[in-house]
Protein backbone atom coordinates (compact mmCIF):
# COMPACT_ATOMS: atom_id res chain seq x y z
CA UNK A 1 0.00 0.00 0.00
CA UNK A 2 1.40 3.33 -0.95
CA UNK A 3 2.37 6.02 1.47
CA UNK A 4 0.70 9.57 0.83
CA UNK A 5 2.61 12.22 -0.08
CA UNK A 6 1.75 15.04 2.96
CA UNK A 7 3.25 17.69 0.46
CA UNK A 8 1.19 17.27 -2.31
CA UNK A 9 -2.38 16.68 -0.91
CA UNK A 10 -5.22 17.23 -2.90
CA UNK A 11 -8.32 19.40 -2.06
CA UNK A 12 -10.74 16.32 -2.73
CA UNK A 13 -8.37 14.20 -0.54
CA UNK A 14 -8.56 17.05 2.53
CA UNK A 15 -12.24 17.46 1.98
CA UNK A 16 -13.08 13.44 2.56
CA UNK A 17 -10.80 13.20 5.43
CA UNK A 18 -13.03 15.95 6.62
CA UNK A 19 -15.91 14.09 6.04
CA UNK A 20 -14.56 10.95 8.00
CA UNK A 21 -13.53 13.67 11.18
CA UNK A 22 -17.40 15.02 10.97
CA UNK A 23 -18.73 10.97 10.50
CA UNK A 24 -15.96 10.09 13.27
CA UNK A 25 -16.59 12.66 15.20
CA UNK A 26 -20.35 12.92 15.17
CA UNK A 27 -20.79 9.20 16.66
CA UNK A 28 -18.39 9.68 19.14
CA UNK A 29 -20.47 13.73 20.36
CA UNK A 30 -23.52 11.52 19.91
CA UNK A 31 -22.33 8.32 22.41
CA UNK A 32 -20.96 10.68 24.82
CA UNK A 33 -24.35 12.94 24.44
CA UNK A 34 -26.25 9.84 25.89
CA UNK A 35 -23.94 9.01 28.39
CA UNK A 36 -23.62 11.67 30.46
CA UNK A 37 -27.34 12.58 29.08
CA UNK A 38 -26.46 16.28 28.24
CA UNK A 39 -26.37 17.96 24.41
CA UNK A 40 -23.03 18.27 23.27
CA UNK A 41 -21.76 20.49 20.05
CA UNK A 42 -19.53 19.60 17.99
CA UNK A 43 -17.36 22.19 15.52
CA UNK A 44 -16.71 21.24 11.68
CA UNK A 45 -13.50 18.94 11.69
CA UNK A 46 -10.26 20.22 10.67
CA UNK A 47 -7.71 18.63 8.98
CA UNK A 48 -4.36 20.59 9.31
CA UNK A 49 -1.10 19.82 8.38
CA UNK A 50 1.57 21.73 10.46
CA UNK A 51 5.05 21.92 10.92
CA UNK A 52 6.36 19.95 14.21
CA UNK A 53 7.42 23.17 15.31
CA UNK A 54 3.90 24.32 16.14
CA UNK A 55 2.09 21.29 16.90
CA UNK A 56 1.98 22.54 20.52
CA UNK A 57 -0.27 25.06 20.01
CA UNK A 58 -3.08 23.62 18.10
CA UNK A 59 -5.72 23.43 20.96
CA UNK A 60 -4.85 26.55 22.12
CA UNK A 61 -2.24 27.73 24.43
CA UNK A 62 0.74 24.81 25.15
CA UNK A 63 0.55 25.54 29.11
CA UNK A 64 -3.31 25.04 29.51
CA UNK A 65 -3.57 22.02 31.79
CA UNK A 66 -5.64 19.16 29.89
CA UNK A 67 -6.92 15.61 30.51
CA UNK A 68 -5.13 13.59 27.78
CA UNK A 69 -6.57 10.50 27.46
CA UNK A 70 -4.60 8.89 24.59
CA UNK A 71 -5.25 5.69 22.66
CA UNK A 72 -3.46 3.30 19.92
CA UNK A 73 -5.42 2.47 16.88
CA UNK A 74 -4.75 -0.92 15.23
CA UNK A 75 -6.16 -3.34 12.81
CA UNK A 76 -5.78 -1.60 9.08
CA UNK A 77 -5.33 1.46 10.62
CA UNK A 78 -2.19 2.51 12.55
CA UNK A 79 -1.59 5.63 14.57
CA UNK A 80 -2.73 7.70 17.87
CA UNK A 81 -6.20 8.82 18.93
CA UNK A 82 -6.43 11.22 21.56
CA UNK A 83 -9.10 13.16 23.34
CA UNK A 84 -8.24 16.13 25.33
CA UNK A 85 -10.55 17.87 27.99
CA UNK A 86 -9.88 21.26 29.83
CA UNK A 87 -9.97 20.30 33.39
CA UNK A 88 -13.03 21.63 34.39
CA UNK A 89 -14.52 20.18 31.48
CA UNK A 90 -13.10 16.51 33.02
CA UNK A 91 -14.57 17.23 36.24
CA UNK A 92 -17.79 18.12 35.02
CA UNK A 93 -17.60 15.15 33.11
CA UNK A 94 -16.98 12.61 35.55
CA UNK A 95 -19.32 14.13 38.09
CA UNK A 96 -22.19 13.41 35.74
CA UNK A 97 -21.27 10.44 35.25
CA UNK A 98 -20.75 8.69 38.63
CA UNK A 99 -24.11 10.90 39.70
CA UNK A 100 -22.10 13.53 41.89
CA UNK A 101 -22.91 17.33 42.54
CA UNK A 102 -19.88 19.58 40.55
CA UNK A 103 -17.46 20.29 42.97
CA UNK A 104 -14.66 22.98 43.00
CA UNK A 105 -11.80 21.04 40.93
CA UNK A 106 -9.61 19.27 43.10
CA UNK A 107 -6.83 16.51 42.03
CA UNK A 108 -8.45 13.92 39.87
CA UNK A 109 -7.85 10.28 42.15
CA UNK A 110 -7.59 6.96 40.31
CA UNK A 111 -11.89 6.57 40.32
CA UNK A 112 -11.72 9.71 38.31
CA UNK A 113 -8.73 8.83 36.05
CA UNK A 114 -10.46 5.36 35.30
CA UNK A 115 -13.62 7.07 34.54
CA UNK A 116 -12.19 9.27 32.29
CA UNK A 117 -10.47 6.48 30.61
CA UNK A 118 -13.76 4.87 30.33
CA UNK A 119 -15.29 7.98 28.67
CA UNK A 120 -12.02 7.93 26.15
CA UNK A 121 -13.02 4.21 25.41
CA UNK A 122 -16.38 4.75 24.68
CA UNK A 123 -15.49 7.72 22.29
CA UNK A 124 -13.07 6.25 20.55
CA UNK A 125 -15.10 3.23 20.02
CA UNK A 126 -17.86 5.26 18.92
CA UNK A 127 -15.78 7.04 16.35
CA UNK A 128 -14.11 4.16 15.16
CA UNK A 129 -16.90 1.70 14.40
CA UNK A 130 -18.35 4.64 12.14
CA UNK A 131 -14.81 4.59 10.51
CA UNK A 132 -14.74 1.10 10.16
CA UNK A 133 -18.35 1.27 8.66
CA UNK A 134 -17.85 3.93 6.45
CA UNK A 135 -14.33 2.61 5.19
CA UNK A 136 -14.81 -1.47 6.00
CA UNK A 137 -11.42 -1.51 7.42
CA UNK A 138 -10.91 -3.43 10.45
CA UNK A 139 -10.10 -0.41 13.50
CA UNK A 140 -9.51 -1.44 16.89
CA UNK A 141 -8.29 0.90 19.75
CA UNK A 142 -5.84 0.08 22.71
CA UNK A 143 -6.80 0.03 26.16
CA UNK A 144 -6.68 3.73 26.95
CA UNK A 145 -3.98 5.23 28.83
CA UNK A 146 -4.72 8.98 30.91
CA UNK A 147 -3.18 12.04 32.27
CA UNK A 148 -3.21 15.27 33.54
CA UNK A 149 -0.60 18.06 32.39
CA UNK A 150 -0.09 20.89 29.64
CA UNK A 151 -1.36 20.56 26.23
CA UNK A 152 2.33 21.07 24.51
CA UNK A 153 3.77 17.94 26.65
CA UNK A 154 0.88 15.71 26.34
CA UNK A 155 0.63 16.14 22.31
CA UNK A 156 4.41 15.53 21.95
CA UNK A 157 3.58 12.10 21.88
CA UNK A 158 1.79 12.13 18.62
CA UNK A 159 4.06 14.22 17.69
CA UNK A 160 7.45 12.00 18.16
CA UNK A 161 6.19 9.95 16.68
CA UNK A 162 5.23 11.78 13.19
CA UNK A 163 9.06 13.42 13.92
CA UNK A 164 10.30 9.93 12.89
CA UNK A 165 8.57 9.91 9.50
CA UNK A 166 8.78 13.77 8.69
CA UNK A 167 8.83 17.48 9.65
CA UNK A 168 4.95 17.79 9.51
CA UNK A 169 2.05 16.08 11.36
CA UNK A 170 -1.05 15.95 9.33
CA UNK A 171 -4.21 15.77 11.43
CA UNK A 172 -7.85 15.25 12.18
CA UNK A 173 -9.40 17.49 14.64
CA UNK A 174 -12.72 18.40 16.14
CA UNK A 175 -13.95 20.35 18.88
CA UNK A 176 -16.45 19.41 21.05
CA UNK A 177 -19.04 21.91 22.90
CA UNK A 178 -17.13 24.80 21.64
CA UNK A 179 -18.24 27.66 23.99
CA UNK A 180 -20.15 25.69 25.91
CA UNK A 181 -20.53 23.80 29.86
CA UNK A 182 -17.54 20.86 27.77
CA UNK A 183 -14.76 21.70 25.97
CA UNK A 184 -12.77 18.74 24.36
CA UNK A 185 -10.98 18.02 21.56
CA UNK A 186 -10.71 14.59 19.36
CA UNK A 187 -7.59 14.59 17.51
CA UNK A 188 -6.82 11.15 15.51
CA UNK A 189 -3.31 10.76 13.51
CA UNK A 190 -3.17 7.93 11.69
CA UNK A 191 0.18 6.91 10.12
CA UNK A 192 1.18 7.68 6.61
CA UNK A 193 0.64 4.56 5.32
CA UNK A 194 -2.62 4.49 7.13
CA UNK A 195 -4.02 7.38 4.93
CA UNK A 196 -3.43 5.89 2.13
CA UNK A 197 -5.57 2.95 3.12
CA UNK A 198 -8.16 5.12 4.25
CA UNK A 199 -8.42 7.44 1.23
CA UNK A 200 -8.02 4.24 -1.12
CA UNK A 201 -10.71 2.18 0.91
CA UNK A 202 -13.02 4.90 -0.31
CA UNK A 203 -11.75 5.15 -3.96
CA UNK A 204 -9.74 7.70 -3.60
CA UNK A 205 -6.58 8.01 -6.15
CA UNK A 206 -3.32 8.26 -3.67
CA UNK B 1 15.41 42.24 31.92
CA UNK B 2 16.04 40.95 28.43
CA UNK B 3 13.69 39.42 25.87
CA UNK B 4 12.14 35.78 26.32
CA UNK B 5 13.03 33.74 23.01
CA UNK B 6 10.98 30.63 22.48
CA UNK B 7 12.04 27.41 20.95
CA UNK B 8 9.70 25.20 19.36
CA UNK B 9 9.40 22.02 19.05
CA UNK B 10 12.74 20.15 16.84
CA UNK B 11 14.15 23.74 17.23
CA UNK B 12 17.24 25.24 18.29
CA UNK B 13 18.19 28.89 19.09
CA UNK B 14 20.92 30.55 21.38
CA UNK B 15 21.00 34.45 22.70
CA UNK B 16 23.55 36.76 24.88
CA UNK B 17 22.37 38.38 27.98
CA UNK B 18 20.17 39.93 29.20
CA UNK B 19 18.30 37.99 26.81
CA UNK B 20 16.82 33.68 27.79
CA UNK B 21 15.51 31.24 25.90
CA UNK B 22 12.16 29.17 27.09
CA UNK B 23 10.40 25.95 25.65
CA UNK B 24 6.74 24.94 27.01
CA UNK B 25 5.16 22.06 27.52
CA UNK B 26 8.18 19.78 27.55
CA UNK B 27 6.60 16.90 27.58
CA UNK B 28 9.39 13.37 26.23
CA UNK B 29 11.05 15.51 24.52
CA UNK B 30 14.67 16.96 25.81
CA UNK B 31 15.44 20.55 26.56
CA UNK B 32 19.38 20.25 26.33
CA UNK B 33 21.20 23.67 27.06
CA UNK B 34 24.33 24.67 26.66
CA UNK B 35 26.26 27.86 28.44
CA UNK B 36 29.39 29.41 28.36
CA UNK B 37 29.65 31.57 31.49
CA UNK B 38 32.24 33.83 30.19
CA UNK B 39 30.95 34.54 27.19
CA UNK B 40 27.38 34.69 28.43
CA UNK B 41 26.16 32.97 25.38
CA UNK B 42 23.28 30.12 26.13
CA UNK B 43 21.70 27.87 23.69
CA UNK B 44 18.87 25.47 23.77
CA UNK B 45 17.90 22.63 21.54
CA UNK B 46 14.28 21.02 21.66
CA UNK B 47 14.90 17.59 20.35
CA UNK B 48 12.23 15.25 19.84
CA UNK B 49 14.69 11.89 19.10
CA UNK B 50 17.42 10.52 20.07
CA UNK B 51 19.54 9.10 17.18
CA UNK B 52 18.93 10.45 13.62
CA UNK B 53 20.85 8.19 11.64
CA UNK B 54 18.38 5.50 12.74
CA UNK B 55 15.71 7.44 10.73
CA UNK B 56 14.66 8.40 6.84
CA UNK B 57 13.98 11.55 7.26
CA UNK B 58 16.62 13.60 8.82
CA UNK B 59 16.81 17.05 7.38
CA UNK B 60 16.40 19.25 10.18
CA UNK B 61 19.05 18.86 12.63
CA UNK B 62 16.95 19.93 15.86
CA UNK B 63 15.20 17.46 15.81
CA UNK B 64 17.93 14.84 16.91
CA UNK B 65 19.99 14.69 19.78
CA UNK B 66 22.90 13.80 18.05
CA UNK B 67 22.54 16.67 15.27
CA UNK B 68 20.48 19.06 16.94
CA UNK B 69 23.43 19.06 19.73
CA UNK B 70 26.78 19.59 17.25
CA UNK B 71 24.76 21.98 15.57
CA UNK B 72 23.92 24.28 18.32
CA UNK B 73 27.23 24.18 19.56
CA UNK B 74 28.49 25.13 16.02
CA UNK B 75 25.79 28.10 16.14
CA UNK B 76 27.23 29.14 19.66
CA UNK B 77 31.24 28.85 18.45
CA UNK B 78 30.48 31.16 15.48
CA UNK B 79 28.44 33.32 17.70
CA UNK B 80 31.78 34.02 20.36
CA UNK B 81 31.36 31.22 22.40
CA UNK B 82 33.97 28.44 23.42
CA UNK B 83 33.40 24.85 23.20
CA UNK B 84 36.09 24.13 26.36
CA UNK B 85 34.12 26.41 28.52
CA UNK B 86 30.58 25.16 27.64
CA UNK B 87 28.45 23.26 30.73
CA UNK B 88 25.03 21.67 29.82
CA UNK B 89 21.78 21.23 31.92
CA UNK B 90 19.10 19.19 30.63
CA UNK B 91 15.64 18.92 31.51
CA UNK B 92 12.18 16.60 30.23
CA UNK B 93 12.34 13.05 28.56
CA UNK B 94 8.92 12.21 30.83
CA UNK B 95 6.98 9.36 30.27
CA UNK B 96 3.43 11.20 29.85
CA UNK B 97 1.65 8.18 30.02
CA UNK B 98 2.21 4.93 31.90
CA UNK B 99 2.78 1.84 30.40
CA UNK B 100 1.15 0.08 32.78
CA UNK B 101 -2.11 0.70 31.05
CA UNK B 102 -1.06 -1.94 29.05
CA UNK B 103 -0.24 -0.22 25.88
CA UNK B 104 3.36 -1.07 24.53
CA UNK B 105 4.20 1.37 22.21
CA UNK B 106 7.53 2.26 21.36
CA UNK B 107 6.06 6.09 21.96
CA UNK B 108 6.03 5.20 26.13
CA UNK B 109 9.93 4.79 26.31
CA UNK B 110 10.88 7.71 23.93
CA UNK B 111 11.68 9.38 26.77
CA UNK B 112 14.11 7.57 28.72
CA UNK B 113 16.18 6.94 24.98
CA UNK B 114 15.79 10.56 24.76
CA UNK B 115 18.03 11.26 28.12
CA UNK B 116 20.37 8.49 27.53
CA UNK B 117 21.31 10.35 24.20
CA UNK B 118 21.37 13.64 25.72
CA UNK B 119 24.48 12.49 28.61
CA UNK B 120 25.84 10.58 25.56
CA UNK B 121 26.23 13.02 23.15
CA UNK B 122 27.29 15.81 25.36
CA UNK B 123 29.97 13.38 26.96
CA UNK B 124 31.46 12.77 23.48
CA UNK B 125 31.18 16.59 22.79
CA UNK B 126 33.42 16.90 26.00
CA UNK B 127 30.91 19.05 28.01
CA UNK B 128 29.70 18.54 31.03
CA UNK B 129 26.06 18.17 32.47
CA UNK B 130 25.94 20.34 35.51
CA UNK B 131 22.52 20.22 36.53
CA UNK B 132 19.51 17.88 35.36
CA UNK B 133 15.64 17.45 35.46
CA UNK B 134 14.67 14.78 33.79
CA UNK B 135 11.89 11.44 33.46
CA UNK B 136 9.34 11.23 35.35
CA UNK B 137 5.74 11.75 34.15
CA UNK B 138 5.00 15.26 34.18
CA UNK B 139 5.55 17.80 31.34
CA UNK B 140 7.99 21.28 31.73
CA UNK B 141 8.26 24.67 31.07
CA UNK B 142 11.81 25.98 31.11
CA UNK B 143 13.89 29.03 30.82
CA UNK B 144 17.08 29.39 30.28
CA UNK B 145 18.73 32.61 31.12
CA UNK B 146 22.27 33.79 29.47
CA UNK B 147 23.09 36.39 32.39
CA UNK B 148 23.91 33.37 34.47
CA UNK B 149 23.06 29.93 33.05
CA UNK B 150 20.19 29.49 35.43
CA UNK B 151 17.55 27.28 34.32
CA UNK B 152 14.11 27.72 35.70
CA UNK B 153 11.56 24.92 35.70
CA UNK B 154 7.90 24.71 35.99
CA UNK B 155 5.59 22.04 36.22
CA UNK B 156 1.75 21.85 36.91
CA UNK B 157 0.83 21.35 40.39
CA UNK B 158 4.82 21.21 41.07
CA UNK B 159 6.66 24.74 42.41
CA UNK B 160 9.19 26.37 40.38
CA UNK B 161 12.46 25.25 40.62
CA UNK B 162 16.07 26.50 39.79
CA UNK B 163 18.73 24.50 38.44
Amino acid sequence: MSEINLDSLTDLQFDVLKEIGNIGAGNATTALSQLVNMKIDMSVPKVALVPLTEISGIIGSEEMVVVGILLGMEGDVDGTMMFLLEEKSAHILVNLLMGREYNAPGEFGEIELSALGEIGNIIAGSYLSALSSLTGLTITATVPATTVDMAAAILSVPAIEFGKLGDKVLFIQTQLGEDGFINGYIVMVPELESYGKILASLGIEI
Amino acid sequence: MGNMIKVGMADLKFCKAPDALTTLGLGSCIGACIYDPSAKIAGMVHYMLPDSTRIKSNQNAAKFADTGISELIRLMEEAGARKSRMVAKIAGGARMFSVSSGINHPAFNIGDNNIEAARSNLEAQGIRIIAEDVGLNYGRTIEFYAEDGRLVIKAVGKEIKSI
